[in-house]
């Protein structure tokens, strides 16, 4: 048989060049930008530079405050909707998931102005409340993320599991505790990563509701903006090692859950 | 649980979700500039929105970006998961990995990551417009190949086999056995670069000319000290956007239920 030119295993060449050059690349010229010096000298001066000025810990940590109060207030709101949902007393329980996930498509700066002119009459003065205005403004922008991932976790959860349950006189709390939460729990890891690290990141909603407070994306952003390259790629290194830390853990949590299965 | 806490909550988060966005479109017919403050019926944000040069720019290039980037992303996106699908394992676990970079990896870094790579490490010229749709294509690509990769493994591959053995060409048996197979990912992944595009911010903060806004880009500068008639006529732009993204979504959920209903036919 004559072989063809063309391979259906070459058809991946042109991507998988594309993402060494513009994805793998990008994150090397990163780490060597954060770990050498002006003069391209190898040294952890930014680095440890970072771990040890005051400043920069306390962005970090008001980077964690913020995402953890997002990322907990997202997982309560999002949780009994996507089970009230997911167990189908509503007709047509994809399209009205859709109806939660909706606003995600309709530019989120559009959408924070909409709450922001909320705030605003409500409030009268925005710079009142900068921290509560942006945990509110990001629960906004991320609930629909958290929504979807948990929905599709507990529409697939075992029902005869949960009757189960009640059959052998376990309450509605004892049933949501014992079985349906551990059951949920890759449905809540991949909500927990679809926010947590955009409520480090995402200073556009800090900007937008006045909050001068700098969060991890706000360094980068201010670094950005005073050409410091080897400042700005510091802090990105050191948000791909949060990453890579977060990504290995959960790695290691949902195979400790199969093995257990 | 009670099924009327059960509405109560749903209610709830509806309407936390929706209200802001109803009440704003609300108010972009009117002629007040603030919310709270009503002056009577007025298209005029609506007249500013498609009349003033600057915004009808800012719209018309988020969409073309939008457009160019979706349409670079489907190719790349879904020769490579075509290639990889039947490629040797280790070759598409290597692919895979790279491909989940950009998904879990924040935005501001993935543009900060480019734009240090391509502007100050290989002095590309942001004026072309290069850098920004690399980048783009960069983000968006992964979410084609993820939602293209499900539709190839649920595929039928005796059809692919059956096509071969009939005389087909391989490559004309792709064209026409496998790709139909796999359109609906295709046209999701389509969907998702696009809104991925028009969302994105920080990706072009770090890698767009000067001169060019995108939607997010503008809304975020107008924040910060625009007229207030420019600032209005944004309302307007979010209500428009409202209702395209709502007949898409309708528009795409007919058409699902209706090729589900064929497929049971």
């Amino acid at each position: 048989m004559k072989k063809s030119f063309l391979d259906r295993k070459q058809l991946a060449i042109p991507y998988f060049i594309y993402l060494v050059l513009f994805v793998v690349m990008p994150l090397l010229v990163v780490l060597y930008y954060g770990f050498t010096d002006g003069e391209g000298h190898l040294s952890c001066y930014n680095f440890t530079a970072f771990f040890t000025n005051g400043k920069t810990m306390g962005t970090l940590v008001y980077s964690l405050i913020i995402a953890v109060l997002v990322t907990v207030i997202c997982l309560i709101l999002a949780y009994p909707v996507a089970y009230i949902l997911a167990k189908g007393q509503y007709a047509r329980k994809h399209s009205f998931l859709m109806v939660f996930v909706l606003p995600m498509w309709i530019n989120f700066t559009l959408r924070i102005t909409a709450l922001k002119e909320i705030l605003t009459l409500l409030e009268g003065n925005l710079a009142y409340h900068p921290f509560m205005n942006t945990v509110i403004c990001m629960v906004y922008d991320f609930l629909p993320f958290m929504i979807m991932p948990l929905f599709n976790a507990l529409t697939k959860l075992d029902r005869s599991m949960i009757e189960a349950g009640h059959d052998l006189g376990a309450t509605f709390w004892q049933v949501l505790i014992k079985v349906i939460l551990p059951l949920s729990v890759p449905g809540i890891i991949s909500g927990v990563t679809m926010v947590f690290l955009p409520a480090m990141t995402n200073y556009v909603v800090l900007d937008m509701v006045y909050n001068s407070t700098y969060i991890m994306g706000s360094l980068i952003g201010s670094y950005f903006n005073s050409y410091d390259w080897n400042n700005g790629s510091i802090i990105s290194a050191i948000l791909l090692m949060l990453i890579g830390f977060f990504t290995i853990f959960t790695d290691k949590v949902i195979s400790n859950k199969e093995a257990a299965a | 649980m009670k099924r009327y806490g059960q509405h109560m909550i749903i209610w709830f988060v509806l309407a936390f979700l929706y209200l802001p966005i109803l009440i704003l479109a609300f108010y972009s017919f009117t002629g007040s500039t603030m919310i709270g403050s009503v002056r009577g019926f007025s298209m005029q944000n609506y007249v500013t929105l498609f009349t003033v040069p600057e915004l009808r720019a800012m719209m018309f290039g988020t969409l073309s970006l939008a457009v160019a980037v979706a349409v670079l992303s489907v190719l790349l996106g879904t020769t490579g998961a075509i290639g990889a699908f039947y490629s040797r394992k280790g070759i598409r676990r290597t692919i895979e990995v790279f491909n989940e970079v950009p998904v879990v990896n924040a935005d501001v870094v993935t543009g900060f990551s480019i734009c240090i790579f391509m502007i100050v490490l290989l002095h590309m010229d942001k004026d072309t417009y290069i850098p920004l749709v690399i980048a783009q294509t960069a983000l968006c690509t992964p979410f084609v190949y993820l939602s293209v990769m499900p539709r190839l493994k649920m595929m039928d591959n005796s059809l692919y086999e059956a096509a071969l053995d009939l005389g087909c060409d391989p490559m004309l048996a792709l064209k026409k056995v496998v790709l139909p197979q796999i359109r609906p990912g295709i046209v999701s992944g389509f969907m998702t670069a696009v809104t991925l595009s028009l969302d994105d911010y920080f990706i072009a903060t770090y890698t767009k000319p000067a001169t060019f806004d995108t939607i997010s880009t503008y809304v975020v500068n107008a924040t910060r000290g625009a007229q207030t008639s420019i600032k209005t006529a944004l309302w307007a732009l979010s209500a428009v956007m409202f209702v395209i993204v709502i007949a898409v979504v309708a528009g795409a959920n007919i058409k699902a239920g209706k090729d589900e209903e064929n497929i049971r036919v």
